[in-house]
């Protein structure tokens, strides 16, 4: 079972041209999409994800509702045109029921719930194209949106995915590099560094695993940059936008700077 | 119809206590239930309990046309539905969360880690394969089923036996348990799940295998399915109270003792069993 294609040569570079621990390119697109409270197109490499969350709002489902807490509602749908092959999935396809619930377990900790009894937060989220580490991908786009959205959060939840090729760690794998070696994916909570997701389906050496989890673990950091600057940039143009008095792009209001410089 | 949640004085009482250490049924905090294994009178025919959670699993198995893409290998295909008869939350046809999350993982450590070598199945290639039925009836809940299951699962893999086929030209002969002694399944490896529960508070450390009252007040769970060899199959934790990376890493170092313990206790068990079988041709 050699792979025709090397995961990594002699010189350390993957078949993506990366290297060991470098991630794929990151693009956050957080304009408005139809009338949801808050949006994102997130893509990391070749993998597109877009999330739209409503919320809070009344909840729909009234059996669901909860006394003292806001009920998350997660949906996702897997585009038939994500893959290569076209393939249209039903709506009760366990993996896809599955993969909303690890979704909405990994962020019941992180939204701040009790603030809206008897309310329902709606995440839907589509998988527009796959090319490894769509976890990672969905996690990262719904903590964008619940930011765009406005909705407490107690901190970013950012996921990547790690794998091992004999001995060699690697960061955020693409699809080719998933089906050949032991992977997992961890979602982290930048503040605390706390662990919220940690999936793995693939056989791994227990020694292997500690490497590649710390490892992970520590590259949630570095996403976490990339979205707090996405987000802190979005807000920017947005003040910007609503304020009184016109203003030129790129002259500084004295107050809101001062705010928004602590990073 | 799901049953009433815990009264506040069972809560804070169950907290309290698990907060100086001490479990309700007295086990320590990483101590799992003593598992009972019976073997019916079929090969592949397991009851297995932790406590009073019970779970039957059985294999059987079947020869069918392999589908045209992968033609040498055989199938196992795993149904697993848990009936009001476990409790009486699980409703009859509707697949409840927890279902899904047990049919999930027992899928991914049964089939996604390739526990039984499916080229082994393989009877005549293109025509002939092995399909391997497992079949998993909850019959109690008690608290962790999933652990139970998965270990009633692997056990029954392994005391299975197919029968013998003797390819002579194009033709396919089966010979019966009374003619040859039937095989066993060739397996890859033998994980184990191991289930930890970890609370709200932070200052209780995680408990393993929990029973029904700890599972409910749980804010959390962690699975982690391992072989003997130390080698991790799956890894689920997902959502719950947010853990420290050093904590994670502690509570994989506990699974990998106890599935050794596991593992000793499962050789022993079918090699008690195998003993009260006759399996020689007179």
């Amino acid at each position: 079972m050699a792979s025709r294609v090397e995961i990594l040569n002699d010189g350390g570079f993957r078949s993506d041209g990366r290297k060991q621990y470098e991630l794929r390119d990151i693009i956050i697109d957080l304009s408005q999409q139809g009338s949801a409270d808050g949006s994102v197109v997130l893509s990391h490499g070749l993998t597109q994800v877009s999330a739209s969350v409503f919320g809070p709002r009344e909840a729909k489902m009234r059996s669901q509702t909860l006394h003292d807490r806001a009920n998350i509602n997660v949906e996702v749908t897997i585009a038939p045109f994500s893959m290569g092959e076209r393939r249209k999935r039903s709506r009760n396809d366990k993996r896809v029921l599955d993969f909303a619930s690890t979704i909405k377990a990994t962020f019941e900790p992180a939204i701040q719930t009790s603030l809206y009894p008897r309310s329902q937060v709606d995440i839907y989220i589509n998988v527009l194209q796959q090319d490894g580490g769509v976890l990672q991908a969905c996690i990262n786009a719904t903590t964008l949106a619940l930011a765009a959205a406005g909705i407490p959060l107690l901190d970013f939840v950012c996921a990547v995915t790690g794998g091992v090729q004999s001995a060699s760690p690697l960061l955020d794998l693409t699809t080719l590099e998933e089906n050949d070696i032991p992977h997992l994916t961890v979602a982290m909570m930048p503040r605390t560094g706390n662990i919220t997701l940690l999936t793995m389906e693939t056989r791994l050496h227990v020694d292997r695993f500690e490497e590649i989890f710390q490892l992970a673990t520590s590259a949630g950091h570095v996403l976490h940059r990339e979205m707090k600057a996405a987000i802190k940039d979005r807000t920017r143009t947005l003040v910007a936008a609503m304020s009184v008095a016109p203003k030129a792009v790129g002259e500084k209001d004295p107050v809101y700077s001062e705010r928004m410089d602590d990073s | 119809m799901r049953p009433p949640s815990p009264s506040i004085p069972e809560k804070e009482f169950v907290v309290e206590a698990l907060k100086q250490g001490l479990r309700l049924d007295g086990r320590a905090a990483l101590e799992m239930r003593r598992p009972t294994l019976t073997f019916g009178p079929d090969l592949g025919w397991v009851d297995c309990s932790l406590g009073k959670t019970r779970v039957l699993a059985q294999v059987e198995a079947k020869m069918v046309k392999p589908p045209p893409e992968r033609p040498f290998e055989g199938q196992i295909t795993i149904h697993s539905e848990i009936s009001p008869m476990a409790s009486s939350e699980y409703e009859q046809g509707r697949p409840s969360e927890e279902e899904v999350t047990i049919t999930r993982m027992l899928d991914k450590i049964i089939r996604r880690s390739d526990v039984v070598d499916k080229e082994s199945l393989c009877i005549q290639s293109g025509q002939r394969v092995w399909n391997l039925r497992l079949t998993v009836h909850f019959l109690a809940d008690s608290g962790n089923m999933l652990d139970c299951a998965c270990l009633a699962a692997i056990v029954a893999l392994k005391h299975f036996r197919r029968p013998e086929v003797e390819v002579v030209g194009d033709e396919v002969i089966v010979h019966p348990p009374t003619e040859r002694a039937p095989m066993p399944l060739s397996m890859h490896h033998t994980p184990f799940c191991l289930t930890f529960a970890y609370f709200q508070d932070t200052s209780i450390p995680a408990i393993l295998d929990p029973n029904r009252l700890e599972q409910r007040l749980s804010a959390g769970v962690m699975s982690i399915a391992l072989n003997a060899q130390r080698e991790l199959c799956v890894v689920q934790k997902a959502g719950g109270v947010p853990l420290p990376p050093t904590e994670i890493l502690r509570i994989v170092g506990v699974s990998t003792e106890k599935s050794k313990e596991l593992d000793k206790f499962v050789k022993e068990r079918l090699e008690d069993d195998w003993k009260t079988r006759k399996v020689e041709v007179v």
